[in-house]
């Protein structure tokens, strides 16, 4: 469904990404990992059309998106896109955020954007939040708040960029088990992630980024048992020493 | 300090005729009404204006802050307007807007020295206005931005819906300051003929000799710039206790 060939991406005179070949398959999760500043953050924007690559090819359901003077408007409207520092609007409360883009972007109506959020906003357990502004929520509130509003468009795949590194410790589960459920009910996603247990429990396929080349991939059991690289052996070996 | 500097005052060999010229009772009545009427022209120009400036400030800096290269060209002018309408003195475009546009003798340009004098203040005040709206737009996180782009608004929508909204929040009280100068350079318009506060306090001083109608039209003017400045302080305060509050509940 997402394909991305030879993706290469240069800030000035400093490449991010070197030719990323990845394919993305319907209900399938790919989890990205890698040090910070290995390029998977990056790589989630370029996917969005949020950067501009420099080469290569992204494809949605095989039409490039990534052809130059294309209007990246229609292409942004089929992905949901959740960033790591949640990105709420201040301005707006929880509903307003969520229905915003349903409706301005997607051209949903009011009622049934608002019917859509609050069902969403229950399941996740924010019902009762839905007037609230969002510095009135803790950090995992406002983080699933921002997963019900890439939700609310019916995105054919979820974009999560390092969703919960910017939680405290003890409400990232809170978060982690929204995706999970996502997951299960047959969600496509790509998720860039920090946390290694639930890339291996969530993830049907794991790859492994370093200096913006794909350095392996494979099955999760495979890649955290038995890495075949020695990069990506020290890079597992460096986050188990840290515990 | 303020009784002794009153004694001072007070006691100065000028003072009897000083408090003859200024301060004159008889003066005050007899001028007042005139002056105050005067004084509703200013207002009424100050009410367009303000309007005038808000709409044209706007999207100067929009102009100025849009990446799009359709609008280089107005971009460019943009930067060249806000820099001539700030480095000149306000006093100045008032003069050569009120004299010159008039004796270019075109069909369709307006010689009403109200109206003039109103697209003058309105080309100076839009150039400073323009400049605290972008100072706003530029304060917006540009995470904001790219959180209303992934939602699949175009940048149009993302502007309206998301960066203005917070930025002309947070250029409110800044903004009022503006204002409470331009409510004083109304007065500036006076050069150019229009008979408001100033202007009719002049002429009743330069009939009587004698400068109370002045100090009437200072009065007027405070009674609407006092209550402005303490609404913008009140603004201020409340926007710092807002942040400070939050910071100390922090998220629960």
């Amino acid at each position: 469904m997402l394909e991305l060939r030879g993706v290469t991406k240069t800030y000035g005179e400093r490449p991010v990404l070197r030719g990323i070949d990845l394919e993305l398959h319907e209900h399938r999760a790919v989890a990205l990992i890698g040090a910070s500043g290995s390029g998977k953050s990056t790589l989630m924007r370029c996917v969005d059309l949020l950067e501009e690559i420099d080469d290569g090819d992204i494809l949605l359901d095989g039409e490039p998106m990534t052809v130059p003077g294309r209007n990246p408007v229609p292409f942004r409207r089929r992905l949901g896109f959740v960033f790591q520092a949640y990105n709420l609007f201040p301005h707006m409360n929880v509903m307003q955020n969520v229905v915003l883009g349903a409706v301005k972007g997607g051209g949903m109506k009011s009622a049934d954007a608002h019917e859509r959020g609050m069902e969403l906003l229950g399941r996740f357990g924010l019902a009762d939040r839905s007037r609230d502004y969002p510095d009135r929520l803790s950090g995992g509130q406002q983080q699933r708040v921002a997963i019900v509003r890439a939700l609310v468009t019916q995105p054919r795949a979820l974009l999560l960029d390092e969703v919960t590194s910017a939680l405290d410790p003890e409400l990232v589960g809170e978060v982690l088990g929204v995706i999970r459920e996502l997951k299960h009910e047959g969600m496509t996603m790509l998720i860039a992630t920090h946390e290694m247990s639930f890339a291996r429990d969530v993830a049907d396929e794991v790859c492994y980024l370093q200096d913006g080349r794909i350095v392996e991939r494979g099955k999760p059991d495979q890649m955290f048992t038995a890495p075949r690289s020695a990069d990506t052996q020290r890079f597992l070996s460096r986050l188990l020493d840290r515990g | 300090m303020l009784g002794g500097l009153a004694a001072f005052v007070l006691t100065s060999p000028g003072w009897p005729s000083v408090r003859r010229t200024f301060l004159s009772s008889s003066n005050f009545g007899h001028s007042i009404g005139h002056v105050a009427a005067g004084f509703w022209l200013d207002v009424r120009m100050f009410l367009v204006v303000e309007v005038v400036v808000l709409a044209a400030g706007l999207v100067i800096a929009l102009i100025r802050v849009l990446d799009l290269p359709a609008l280089f060209p107005l971009k460019i002018l943009a930067v060249v307007f806000v820099d001539v309408m700030r480095g000149v003195p306000t006093i100045l475009v008032v003069y050569l807007i009120g004299f010159g546009l008039p004796a270019l003798q075109l069909t369709g340009v307006p010689t009403s020295a109200v109206v003039l004098g109103g697209l003058a203040l309105s080309l100076c005040y839009s150039a400073y206005v323009s400049e605290v709206f972008r100072a706003g737009i530029e304060s917006v996180h540009p995470s904001q931005g790219s959180a209303a782009l992934a939602l699949g608004l175009t940048r149009g929508q993302a502007l309206r819906h998301v960066i203005v909204p917070q930025a002309v929040r947070r250029v409110v009280p800044p903004l009022l300051n503006d204002f409470i100068s331009l409510q004083k350079d109304v007065a500036l318009v006076s050069i150019i003929g229009p008979q408001e506060a100033f202007r009719v306090a002049q002429i009743f001083s330069d009939a009587n000799f004698n400068y109370t109608p002045l100090i009437a039209a200072a009065l007027l003017y405070l009674c609407v710039t006092i209550p402005l400045t303490r609404f913008v302080d009140h603004l201020q305060i409340r926007s710092l206790r807002e942040r400070g509050g939050l910071l100390a509940l922090g998220p629960h």
